[in-house]
Formats: structure tokens, C-alpha cells, sequence
């Protein structure tokens, strides 16, 4: 129903006016727009055109650092999505993944390697928890994903910051460090990248982006996932576990965003926060995804093109635009997605009938 | 008792918002579309509210903030009008259009905020809402003082406004028409009900009351606008709506409700047994007790059956 154009050309169109948008915004509140370009530029890579400097690898290391939590928020909601779900509830998951690797790290002490593996997979663990329950609800008494999940991010908010003010050594806003046993800090990666944060989280990044890719495109499992999301009923009639495949397909897209909370206090902080508001990781991977098209490669570049407007944030403050523009470009880039998806189906609705064969590019 | 005195107006304020937005919502997905934008209509409500209240303080004196929360209405009917065209016209997901208006509401208003203001917060506001006590009906023992004592007096714009979509919506014919449009469009259709127009209807009503109840949130509640004004009363709002099972008298009582165990979390430190608990549990009741509402309704059918669904009007 939604493929009669290519994913990859409305992505482009939808980044393009984004983009175009931003430059409009940028012209009319009386700012030179090619800054916000250079701000990209120089947020990524160092380079600043004006004062002549050349690329430095810390720019480039935070950029990686920036875009690897969205792109495991963007796999979580892709991968719901494939099953025919949408999972708003990636915030819920990432916090309190968060959370549960933290409370890992601090309260079992474990070896070196070992332990930031164990910290790492109880987040995952706790973020399918959380995931588990929307799709529960929805296999078991068809309620909503998207109203449980909501309310589950607000509750996982809460949750997670009961328990991480309650951990020993923590104060109202963060917990104590963790062990150093347990972070993910990676000398190596901070050497190559002139002291930039990168870490080891990055492998965990690539991992699960190939085994994405692996278990949706490569395994039965896989295929009936994406028979379920393509049609639910015909998937019932031919004998798939629907009800089971909802729940399994919420628990994986739950841990993927928890892996995402996880590699976020572990990698970048080296401590659990107590948040009073939204990071948007998660409703990041919304936009991530869309603009990905649920596919592997796709999320993995729109993952690095919304960090890319994330680390130009705060060099655009420093050219004096307000860093919102980042925001704003990045979040009508999903609205022009959606809208997207809409003329595509218009276009579609428009071929199938056969109507005005001529006047078919032009729906309302 | 005197502590149920003093909670009780609190309460009532925490709310007033979460009501109107409720009620918002209700318009919303009465007529078929579901508008998890509420959230970010309300933050751009607060901000024009905001800016109004700020900027305009020296011209309408008294009437400012009155003159602001209806900004705030005006500002949030147009954002939804974004959300309306996405839903309706271009048959975009309502969920990704209604996520997208969140994300780009946060962006949007501290972009303005430091355009206007020059940083990320709004002044403090001058001329905000005061609390009034209703003259004669104070004076009544008991209901006199919860309900008529120490209060805003937009609690009772929020009470006239669940009167007034009570009525539209279950007592006039536009609202059967407008509930036909979210139950069944294609049948409605077959009548010769314009179901795109009557969406775009609830949609802006929606959009009206979202922006009205944020203008309303940051003029009681906050002393300046700033990125955490709304802080999640959009989807407390939602939650209040399912709770109320999707009736204007039903989203009253939940949101009275819900502004209760917000309000005990303030004060739970002096209730012997609640002092125990931490005031996340408070704050986290709305949205577990939704959870546990959506599974006892799940097996009647309490909200608008078409609901969230693309309008195709070939669909048999």
C-alpha cells in the first residue's frame, strides 16, 4: 500500500524541506543562513571555515557518540514497526534501561569486561520488560500500544528515578560514578578521536544494526514478524503466531532502547542521572526510523544525520541563531515524512482507481 | 480536616488544565482523530499565552492575563490546524503527525522565546491570575470553602467549558454528527455528513482548548514560560480523557483526580502513612491507574471506535 514510491527518495525529499524550512526560519528572523550550514560543518568536524582550522577528531568522536543512542532508539521503533506497532514507548525503555544498568554497575561487583557486558544486557533486559507490557496489552485485551506505552514513559520516569535516588552514594540530581569495572570508556577510541567520549558502546551499536538486519530480513522469525506488520489477519489465517509475534516484536524494540539507555550512562556519563524532563532519545528514534524507512543502512545514516543536527546545536548558539533550529528542522523533517506517507497514499489510492491518470501527481 | 481545606484548592488549580485539555482531546477524537499533539498545542498555547502576558501588561492592565489565555486559544487552534491538514488531507499518520507537532513545539517556542526575549525563559509574569473567593457562595459550610475559596477563577471557566461540550457534543446535532464521524465516517458519509469537515472542526476545537488550558497552566501555576511549562499535563491530559471514558463529566472527576495525587505528593509529608512513600509514586499514579482503566475497558467498547483510523471513504 505505501511502496509505490522508493522510501529513499521521500526521505530525501522530507530532509530537503526540513532543511529548506530551517534556511526559511533562519532568512526571516534575520540570520545568514550558510551559518547554519558552517555550524554543521564545524560540529561534525572541526572544521571552521572562518577562523581557518582544520578537522579535529573530537568533533568527529562526539558526532559518533551523539548519533549512537538515536540509532538504537531508531531500531527499537523500526523494528516495532516492521511488526505493524509503533512504539512511542522508546523514552520509557531508554530510561529505565538506564537505570538497571546503573543499578548493575553500582550494587554487583563483577570483573572488568565482564561487568559492562552484565550492566549493558540487564538495561536491555529491563527495557524489554517495559516493552513487554504494551505488548501484552495489545496481544491480550487489544488495547493501544501507542496510549500504554505513553503512559509507560511517564511511569518509567518516575520509576527510574525513585530507584536511582535511592541507590547508595546518590544525590537528588545523579548517582554516585560507577566502578570503573563497569564503564564503558575505551582509552583507544579516546586516543584516535583527540579525547572525544566515544566508547565502547559503539560495538553494541553495530551489533544490534546487523542483527536488525539479520533477524528481520534472514530469519523465519523475521519474516513472519514482517508478514504480521504487512497484514495481520492474512498472517493469522496462515497459521503465524500473531499474539505471541506482538509481544515478542515490543520486547525486542523494548531492549533495543534500553541497550540505548544503557550505553548512555555507562558510555557517556559514567553515571545514572535523575531526569525531570525528557531527553526525546526516544522520540528521536521515531524520526530516526521514519527517515531511516525501517531499514538497517537507512537508520543507521538518518541516525547520523540527526546527530549531525544535534552536535551543530550548540555551535549554532555560538553563532548566535538559537540552537532550537536544530529541533525544528529535525522535527518538521518528520511532519514532511508523515505528510509523505499521506501523498504517497493518495497517489496510490489515485492509480489503483484509475482516475484522471494525468492529474495524478498533483493530489490534494 | 483543615489540611483537605487547604488541599482542596490546589487541586482544583493543578486540574483546571488538565480538564480543558481533556476536554480537547475529547473534540478530537469524538470526531475520529487522535491527537497525542496535545502536549506540544499546549506548551505553543502557554507560550503565546506568555508572551501576550508579558508584552501586553502594560496595555490591558487587569484584563492581561484574561486577554492572554485567549491567545493562548487562538495560537493553539492554528498549530492544530498543521495536524488537521496532515490527519486529514494528506491521510498522514496521526500518531507520527501528532509526534512530530510535540517535537517541533518544543523547538519552536525557545526558538521564538529567545527571538522575542533574547533567552530561554519568558520574564516573570507581572499581571498573572490571582485567587479570588467567590463572594456569598464562600461563605456556604464546607463546599463553600473547597469549592468557592482561594480559587482561580479559571477553575470555572474549566466548569462551564465541560457544561458547554457536554452539551454540544451529546445534546445538539452537530455533535451527533461529530461523534457519527469517529464511530462510523462511512456511514455518516452515506447521510451526507462532510466527515472531512466535521474532523477539521473537532480538530481546531481540540487545537482551541489545547492552547487555551496551556495559557491557562503557565498563568496559575508558573511564574514565567519556559521549555518544562507543560512538563507532561498534555499526556496526563490524555490519560484523564480514557479515564473519564471519553464523556465532558467523566474527564472532570478524573482530572479532579488527578490533580489530587499530584497535590499529595506536595503534601504527603505531613498525612501519617503516605509519608512513606516518595512523591514519584504520586506523580506516577495518573498514568498506572490509565494503564489498569484501558484493561477493564478493554472489554466494552468505551471510546470512539474509528478513532485514529485514515478516513477512506471507500471502505466499506
Amino acid at each position: 500500500m505505501l511502496n509505490k514510491k522508493s522510501p529513499l527518495v521521500i526521505s530525501l525529499i522530507a530532509i530537503a524541506l526540513g532543511l529548506l524550512l530551517g534556511v526559511v526560519i533562519v532568512l526571516a528572523s534575520g540570520y545568514n543562513p550558510v551559518q547554519l550550514f558552517s555550524a554543521i560543518l564545524r560540529g561534525v568536524f572541526g572544521i571552521n571555515l572562518e577562523a581557518g582550522t582544520g578537522f579535529n577528531g573530537r568533533y568527529f568522536g562526539e558526532f559518533i557518540l551523539a548519533s549512537m543512542p538515536i540509532i538504537l532508539t531508531g531500531l527499537s521503533v523500526a523494528f516495532a514497526y516492521r511488526t505493524g506497532l509503533f512504539n512511542i514507548g522508546a523514552e520509557g525503555q531508554v530510561m529505565v534501561g538506564s537505570m538497571a544498568s546503573v543499578c548493575v554497575a553500582i550494587l554487583v561487583p563483577l570483573p572488568a569486561g565482564i561487568h559492562a557486558v552484565v550492566a549493558i544486557l540487564a538495561g536491555a533486559l529491563a527495557g524489554a520488560l517495559w516493552g513487554f507490557v504494551p505488548g501484552f496489552l495489545k496481544s491480550r485485551y487489544n488495547v493501544h500500544e501507542v496510549v500504554v506505552c505513553i503512559m509507560m514513559n511517564y511511569t518509567g520516569m518516575y520509576f527510574a528515578n525513585f530507584v536511582l535516588k535511592a541507590l547508595p552514594g546518590s544525590e537528588q540530581t545523579r548517582t554516585a560514578t560507577i566502578p570503573a569495572t563497569a564503564s564503558l570508556d575505551s582509552g583507544f577510541l579516546q586516543n584516535i578521536t583527540n579525547n572525544s567520549r566515544l566508547n565502547w558502546g559503539i560495538i553494541f551499536v553495530i551489533l544490534a544494526v546487523v542483527i536488525y538486519w539479520f533477524i528481520l530480513e534472514k530469519t523465519a522469525f523475521g519474516f513472519s514478524l514482517r508478514a504480521t506488520g504487512f497484514n495481520k489477519e492474512g498472517a493469522r489465517y496462515a497459521g503465524l503466531k500473531v499474539q505471541r509475534n506482538v509481544v515478542s516484536s515490543m520486547m525486542i524494540a523494548g531492549a533495543l532502547a534500553g541497550l540505548a539507555g544503557g550505553i548512555v550512562a555507562l558510555g557517556t556519563f559514567n553515571m545514572g542521572r535523575v531526569l525531570l524532563s525528557f531527553e526525546n532519545i526516544g522520540f528521536d528514534g521515531i524520526a530516526v526510523a521514519l527517515v531511516g524507512a525501517c531499514n538497517s543502512v537507512g537508520i543507521l545514516l538518518s541516525g547520523l544525520l540527526f546527530g549531525m543536527l544535534k552536535v551543530a546545536q550548540p555551535i549554532m548558539q555560538i553563532y548566535g541563531i538559537p540552537k532550537q533550529i536544530g529541533e525544528i528542522i529535525s522535527s518538521s523533517i518528520v511532519l514532511f515524512v508523515a505528510m509523505q506517507f499521506g501523498i504517497q497514499y493518495v497517489l496510490g489510492k489515485l492509480a489503483q482507481k484509475k482516475i484522471e491518470k494525468a492529474e495524478g501527481g498533483t493530489p490534494k | 480536616m483543615n489540611l483537605i481545606f487547604d488541599m482542596f484548592p490546589m487541586a482544583l488549580g493543578i486540574a483546571t488544565p488538565i480538564i480543558i485539555a481533556a476536554l480537547g482531546g475529547l473534540f478530537s477524537e469524538r470526531c475520529g482523530i487522535v491527537n497525542i499533539a496535545l502536549e506540544g498545542i499546549m506548551l505553543v498555547g502557554a507560550f503565546f499565552g506568555s508572551v501576550i502576558c508579558v508584552l501586553g501588561e502594560p496595555i490591558f492592565g487587569v484584563l492581561t492575563p484574561w486577554i492572554a489565555i485567549l491567545g493562548g486559544l487562538v495560537s493553539g487552534c492554528l498549530y492544530s490546524l498543521i495536524h488537521a491538514f496532515a490527519s486529514i488531507n494528506l491521510k498522514a499518520d496521526q500518531t507520527i503527525s501528532g509526534t512530530a507537532l510535540n517535537l517541533l513545539a518544543g523547538g519552536l517556542t525557545v526558538y521564538l522565546c529567545q527571538l522575542i526575549f533574547n533567552a530561554q525563559r519568558s520574564p516573570a509574569f507581572k499581571e498573572s491570575f490571582v485567587k479570588i473567593d467567590v463572594p456569598l457562595l464562600s461563605d456556604i459550610p464546607i463546599i463553600g470553602k473547597l469549592f468557592f475559596t482561594n480559587l482561580y477563577p479559571t477553575f470555572y471557566v474549566a466548569l462551564a467549558l465541560v457544561v458547554a461540550t457536554w452539551f454540544v457534543v451529546f445534546k445538539t446535532k452537530f455533535g451527533l454528527h461529530l461523534r457519527s464521524c469517529g464511530e462510523f465516517p462511512q456511514a455518516s458519509a452515506s447521510m451526507g455528513i462532510k466527515v472531512e469537515k466535521m474532523r477539521y472542526i473537532g480538530v481546531l476545537i481540540s487545537g482551541a482548548l489545547g492552547g487555551l488550558a496551556g495559557a491557562i497552566m503557565v498563568l496559575t501555576l508558573d511564574i514565567q514560560f519556559s521549555t518544562l511549562a507543560i512538563h507532561g499535563v498534555g499526556f496526563i491530559a490524555i490519560a484523564c480523557l480514557i479515564f473519564g471514558k471519553w464523556k465532558p463529566f467523566g474527564c472532570l472527576a478524573a482530572g479532579i483526580f488527578f490533580g489530587f495525587s499530584q497535590t499529595l505528593s506536595k503534601y504527603s509529608g505531613s498525612i501519617p502513612f503516605l509519608d512513606k512513600l516518595p512523591s514519584e509514586f504520586f506523580f506516577a499514579i495518573p498514568y498506572v491507574l490509565t494503564i489498569i482503566a484501558l484493561i477493564i475497558f478493554a472489554r466494552k467498547s468505551v471510546g470512539p471506535k474509528a478513532s485514529g483510523e485514515i478516513y477512506d471513504s471507500g471502505k466499506r
